[in-house]
C-alpha cells in the first residue's frame, strides 16, 4: 500500500506550511518554499491548505502507486508522465493502483509540490509535518526521501467518490480532470530577470546612497550557494555608512541581510530564527513564490514598494486563494 | 518606564524594540512581554520570539484585517490594527511582575576527548586547564536569547580571563552537548553541527528535546551554572537520560 519511492529525485522532502510556536526555542519554521503552489496543490485534492506535501527540487522523484490516489502536482514546469503519457500539472489527477509516476527535470522554475488527497500518514513533530533536515526531525524520518521508502496515505472521502465515478469507466493508468488552475494564476515564475518587490528593511538607510540605489536598480544573480535556508546573491557590493555592530534579533522568510563582505542574502524557508546582520530589505510575501521558483544562475531585480501596498497585496492574495478554493470546491461537487 | 518602537519586519511580523543596549532593565522587559504572550492567547497572534533587546511578534494579517469599520472611509491596515492591540497590552503590563527565570545546572565533563581545546584555551590565557575549569564553573550565566540552532542559548556572564577566539577553521562535526568558548561567549551545542568554537567539555544533558512540550531545555531569562563531573558520572547521567528520553 501507499506510494513507493523508486528514485528519490534531487531533494524531495515532506513540507507543510511551517512549524510555528517554537521559534522561541530556536526551532526554525521550515515549510514549503513556494507556499502558493503548495496551497493550490492541497486545495486541488480537497485537503486543508496546510497539509504536508512532497516538495521536489529541479529533478523530481519516480513513484510507484501501490494503491489508488488522487494527486495534484503544482509549481515549476516539471516533466511528469505515467507509462510515457504526459501528466498535466496544476490539475487533480486520479492515479490508479500499479501506475508508476515519473517526474523528471524542471524546465522552468525550481520546485513543485505533490499533494495527495487525505495527506500522508506521517506523525507531526512539534505540530508540523515539515522536514527539518539539520535537526533530523519531522517529515519522513527527518530526512529527504530515498529509494525504497514507502509513504502511507490517509483515507480520503474525495478520492473514494471519484473512484466510484471513474473506476470502471476506463482502463487508463490515470485520469486527469478536465479542469485546472488558469495560466494567469500559475504563470508567476516566467521571464528574466525576475522582478522581486521588497519593502525597505529596518537598516535600509544605514547603507550609503549609492548602495541603496544599486540594490534597487541593479540585477543580482542567484549563486549556486543557495538552498532552502537562503539565497546568496552576486552583484554590486553593498556598503554601510558606518560599520556598527548589531545585536541579534528575529529574522523571517524573505529578509534580505547584508553581511560585512557586502553581498546580500535572502533568507528562505529553512532560515535560522534570529540573525545579526543589517537588514536592507524584506521581500514582500506575494513575491516569495517567485523567488522560490528562481534557480541558481538566474537573475533578479529588486524594486521597492510601500509597506501599505505590500499589506494590500497580501490581503488581496489571501482573498484570491479563498475565491480559488470556493471555485474548486464547486467544480468538485459537479 | 522603558520606551519602545514598533517596527514592521514583514507583512506578518513586527519587532517591539526596547532600544539598542543590552541592560538588565531591557532584558527584564523583553522577558515580561514574551512571557505574557506565551501565557495568554491573543486572537491573530501566532508566536513571539524574544531576543537581546527585542520581542518579535508573528501574526495573521487576515485576522487583523477583519472587523473593519464599514462606516469609516479610512482604511485601517493590519499593521496599524495590531499596533493598537499591542500598545494596550504593553501599557497594561507596565506594573506587572515577571517571575525570575529558572536556575539550571549543566553538568560538564571537561577536557580529554570531550574538550579537545581545553589545553589551547588554557595556554592562550596563561592558565592551567584546571584553572580554566574553575573559572568556567564559578561563573553565573544568564540566557539572553535562544537562536542560531534549536535549543542554543546565548549566555552572558563569562569571565574574560578565559575568552578565546574561534578556531581558524571550523570543525565539520561537533557532537551534541559540546561546551565551547568563542570570544567572550560560552555555550552548548544542542545538536550535532559544524562550528568554530573552542571545545572545552561536554554535557550529557539534552538541550534540545523535540518531543518535550518545551523543546529547548534553556529559556530566555534562565540562570545557568556549569558543574564539573567525572567521566563515570557523565556515562551514568547519559544512560539515565537515554532511559527516559524518546528522542531518536
Amino acid at each position: 500500500m501507499g506510494i513507493r519511492v523508486i528514485r528519490s529525485g534531487l531533494l524531495t522532502t515532506i513540507q507543510d506550511l511551517g512549524r510555528f510556536g517554537f521559534q522561541k526555542d530556536g526551532v526554525i519554521v521550515s515549510g514549503a518554499m513556494d507556499q502558493f503552489a503548495h496551497r493550490i496543490a492541497n486545495i486541488l485534492v480537497g485537503n486543508e491548505e496546510s497539509e504536508g506535501a512532497l516538495e521536489m527540487t529541479l529533478i523530481g522523484p519516480t513513484l510507484a502507486f501501490e494503491e489508488d490516489a488522487l494527486i495534484a502536482i503544482c509549481g515549476g514546469e516539471f516533466e511528469a508522465s505515467i507509462d510515457g503519457q504526459e501528466v498535466p500539472l496544476w490539475r487533480p489527477i486520479l492515479v490508479k493502483q500499479g501506475s508508476v509516476l515519473t517526474i523528471g527535470h524542471c524546465r522552468v522554475g525550481c520546485r513543485a509540490y505533490l499533494a495527495v488527497a487525505g495527506g500522508f500518514h506521517l506523525p507531526k513533530v512539534m505540530n508540523s509535518q515539515s522536514t527539518y533536515l539539520l535537526a533530523r526531525i519531522g517529515g519522513f524520518q527527518g530526512r529527504a526521501l530515498q529509494k525504497g521508502d514507502v509513504l502511507l496515505l490517509r483515507e480520503s472521502g474525495r478520492k473514494l467518490e471519484l473512484l466510484r465515478f471513474y473506476k470502471n469507466k476506463t482502463l487508463l493508468p490515470f485520469i486527469a480532470m478536465s479542469w485546472g488552475i488558469s495560466f494567469g494564476l500559475r504563470a508567476y515564475f516566467y521571464g528574466s530577470p525576475k522582478t522581486i518587490r521588497v519593502i525597505r528593511g529596518a537598516q535600509f538607510t544605514d547603507f550609503t546612497t549609492q548602495s541603496q540605489e544599486c540594490f534597487l536598480t541593479q540585477p543580482y544573480e542567484v549563486t549556486p550557494q543557495s538552498n532552502r535556508m537562503g539565497y546568496r546573491l552576486d552583484g554590486p557590493s553593498l556598503e554601510r555608512k558606518r560599520s556598527t555592530e548589531m545585536v541579534s534579533e528575529a529574522v523571517t522568510f524573505g529578509t534580505v541581510q547584508v553581511p560585512a563582505e557586502g553581498k546580500p542574502i535572502v533568507l528562505m524557508a529553512d532560515r535560522q530564527t534570529t540573525g545579526g546582520y543589517p537588514k536592507i530589505a524584506q521581500v514582500i510575501a506575494v513575491d516569495l513564490p517567485i523567488l522560490a521558483q528562481t534557480r541558481p544562475g538566474e537573475r533578479i531585480v529588486f524594486r521597492d514598494i510601500s509597506f501599505e501596498e505590500a499589506q494590500r497585496l497580501y490581503l488581496q492574495r489571501e482573498f484570491e486563494l479563498k475565491q480559488c478554493k470556493k471555485a474548486i470546491i464547486s467544480k468538485m461537487g459537479e | 518606564m522603558l520606551s519602545y518602537e514598533l517596527i514592521p519586519l514583514s507583512e506578518n511580523a513586527l519587532v517591539i524594540k526596547f532600544g539598542e543596549q543590552i541592560t538588565p532593565d531591557v532584558h527584564q522587559r523583553v522577558r515580561q512581554v514574551a512571557t505574557y504572550f506565551t501565557e495568554h492567547h491573543v486572537e491573530g497572534i501566532i508566536e513571539v520570539v524574544p531576543a537581546y533587546t527585542t520581542v518579535t511578534v508573528y501574526y495573521d494579517p487576515v485576522q487583523f484585517a477583519k472587523n473593519t469599520n464599514r462606516k469609516s472611509d479610512i482604511e485601517v491596515l493590519p499593521f496599524e490594527r495590531i499596533c493598537t492591540v499591542l500598545k494596550n497590552i504593553l501599557s497594561s503590563l507596565e506594573s506587572a511582575n515577571t517571575p525570575q527565570g529558572n536556575e539550571v545546572v549543566i553538568p560538564v565533563c571537561y577536557g580529554g576527548e570531550f574538550g579537545p581545546d581545553l589545553e589551547e584555551v588554557a595556554r592562550r590565557n596563561q592558565l592551567t586547564p584546571e584553572e580554566v575549569v574553575d573559572i568556567h564553573t564559578n561563573g553565573h550565566y544568564l540566557v539572553y536569547m535562544i537562536g542560531f540552532a534549536p535549543g542554543f542559548a546565548y549566555l552572558g556572564g563569562m569571565s574574560e580571563k578565559i575568552a578565546t577566539p574561534r578556531k581558524n577553521s571550523p570543525r565539520l562535526h561537533i557532537p551534541a552537548g559540546s561546551v565551547g568558548i568563542a570570544g567572550m561567549q560560552t555555550g552548548v551545542y544542542p545538536i550535532e553541527s559544524p562550528g568554530g568554537w573552542q571545545l572545552i567539555g561536554r554535557t550529557p544533558l539534552q538541550l534540545f528535546r523535540p518531543h518535550h512540550p518545551q523543546p529547548s531545555l534553556l529559556q530566555t531569562g534562565d540562570r545557568v551554572r556549569f558543574q564539573a563531573i567525572t567521566r563515570e558520572e557523565y556515562k551514568q547521567l547519559q544512560e539515565e537520560n537515554n532511559g527516559d528520553s524518546c528522542y531518536s
